[in-house]
């Protein structure tokens, strides 16, 4: 951190320097940009089928084929694409009382997601019963805040992922919610839960200052807000009390936006919280444009939401 | 020597000039798109679907026991045939599994009428019927209770008045919900006696304000879901023909 804040500093001074650099600029291309797309989902509780036409709520609505073939598209339009789940994969439709989550996990593969945190309900066939159907996803499981190392999860999860897109360096962390008091204690065994905040501080770090990423993606299963329980940690809590985040998104409360909320985080900086609601209805899109030109760079990141 | 370091400071700020020319993030575009039956489905993805929920449907379509008239939870105020019927096959279905673990027999069942999900309707009865009834995945769990929580929950049915499902306890009320009787198993509720109370883990941790759980003695984790339990007990049957009766009334 000290090292590229001195060399940022000595740069801006020093004008034989910008001549020297300016020969460099040839071979990289001023007027590159990039585009990269965070597709999203979060609390799809195994619901694979759409909902029949019959549905009170949802008539005609979610289906994987259907969130498939939307994917390929965007995918198609912005190869730079992520697909991320922000945990609660299972539990919810007899897919999961018969097949334990194997198919679900087989389809996310087969969609290709990137990544993926875990939900509470994630642990509803015990640690022992997610365990058994990680051969099934070829995708990987953040999580930062809970400390495997006394089950056998111990070694398959990891506290973040960096993917590399068209020279942009993401990192995706992952944070779960306190289990205690919410899943059965025989069920998640000696799975620790540490606290979020803190966590959060100890990965921006590492992710903005040791792996130098370009942006910052928390995926969250604690809740997007807890109007009776302003204590509780929450998506929105999360975001202003921390920094060097772009992007929360999040799930468990099974919000549904009008649209990403803009909060403020500690340095008072913008940055976006988002969540999709439940069940597979909607695909959350969250486009990051990068740029080398510094005239726009200067005005600052513009949301538009 | 001084060279050497102007020469290495200068490779410094050749790369810093590169560093400069790091792409800064410059707009953020947020939306979300709705998955309905406008977008195409994946026929690969649906044909990979297809013998799963072929092997779901036939599974829980199957029949397993046919049901003499439609049952709801409305029908009763203080019990219902559907809620007697549950109740009674949680006990049925769940007594020999903790008789055969702890060598002790279960007391008595207390579930919640909230917990009934949906009414059972005439005809056949499949293991969906059981998955609409109970969508949830408890578990039965048996606590011992002693008699003085036990009169904790004899309270909280008579200030409730709901025809919480109940099984092997009756209880009758005068017209000022006033206790005139309460048995278990049909014997007038003992002091100091433990009493094994099936019920499920959902409620035990106090579910439904059920707080008289949590003062137990011990708790007993039968891993055997309600659902499971239903399943059972509709395969043991041919025709599911529960009655309200006289397990919990109010003499007006």
């Amino acid at each position: 951190m000290k090292r590229r804040y001195f060399i940022q500093q000595a740069s801006a001074g020093t004008a034989l320097v910008t001549l020297g650099s300016l020969g460099l600029q040839s071979f990289t291309s001023v007027e590159k940009t990039s585009k990269i797309t965070i597709l999203h989902t979060n609390d799809v509780h195994s619901h694979i089928d759409a909902f029949g036409p019959e549905d009170g709520r949802n008539a005609n609505k979610g289906g994987v084929a259907r969130r498939a073939s939307l994917v390929e598209s965007i995918r198609k339009e912005n190869p730079n694409t992520l697909l991320l789940d922000a945990g609660d994969i299972f539990q919810g439709t007899p897919y999961f009382n018969y097949y334990g989550g194997e198919l679900e996990f087989k389809l996310m593969s087969k969609l290709k997601y990137d990544a993926a945190t875990i939900g509470n309900h994630d642990f509803d066939n015990g640690i022992d019963g997610l365990f058994a159907q990680l051969p099934h996803a070829e995708f990987q499981f953040v999580s930062a805040n809970y400390d495997f190392s006394n089950t056998i999860m111990d070694t398959h999860t990891k506290p973040y992922k960096i993917f590399k897109k068209d020279g942009i360096t993401i990192g995706v962390f992952g944070l779960g919610i306190e289990l205690a008091g919410l899943v059965d204690p025989s069920l998640y065994k000696e799975t620790k839960y540490l606290d979020p905040i803190e966590i959060t501080q100890d990965m921006s770090r590492i992710l903005k200052e040791d792996e130098q990423c370009d942006l910052i993606i928390c995926l969250s299963h604690l809740g997007y807000h807890y109007r009776n329980n302003q204590s509780k940690i929450s998506d929105l809590k999360l975001a202003s009390t921390t920094k060097n985040i772009d992007l929360i998104i999040g799930g468990h409360t099974h919000t549904f936006l009008p649209k990403p909320t803009i909060v403020k985080n500690i340095e008072g900086k913008n940055m976006l919280v988002n969540q999709v609601g439940c069940y597979g209805i909607n695909l959350g899109k969250i486009d990051f444009y990068f740029d080398s030109d510094k005239n726009k760079s200067a005005n600052g990141t513009s949301i538009i939401v | 020597m001084r060279f050497t370091h102007l020469f290495i400071l200068l490779i410094f700020f050749i790369f810093s000039g590169c560093k400069h020319k790091k792409l800064t993030l410059s707009k953020i575009e947020g939306s979300q798109i709705q998955i309905t039956d406008s977008l195409i489905p994946d026929s690969e993805i649906e044909a990979y679907i297809k013998p799963f929920r072929d092997n779901i449907q036939k599974d829980l379509d199957s029949v397993l026991a046919y049901s003499a008239d439609t049952y709801s939870k409305t029908d009763g105020e203080l019990n219902t045939a559907i809620g007697n019927f549950m109740a009674d096959a949680v006990y049925d279905e769940a007594n020999p599994v903790f008789k055969s673990r702890t060598g002790h027999e279960i007391d008595m069942v207390l579930l919640n009428h909230g917990g009934i999900r949906s009414i059972l309707s005439k005809g056949s009865v499949s293991k969906r019927t059981a998955f609409e009834l109970m969508p949830f995945e408890n578990s039965v769990v048996v606590v011992a209770l002693k008699s003085q929580q036990i009169d904790s929950l004899i309270n909280y049915l008579v200030r409730a008045k709901r025809a919480h499902p109940i099984s092997n306890l009756k209880l009758t009320l005068d017209k000022d919900f006033n206790v005139i009787e309460a048995k278990i198993k049909g014997e007038p509720i003992k002091p100091d006696k433990t009493y094994y109370v099936a019920t499920n883990d959902y409620l035990y941790n106090g579910g439904d304000n059920m707080t008289f759980f949590k003062n137990n003695d011990s708790l007993y984790v039968l891993n055997y879901k309600i659902r499971n339990a239903l399943i059972d007990n509709f395969m043991k049957k041919d025709t599911i023909k529960p009655v309200r009766d006289d397990r919990f009334i109010q003499i007006k």
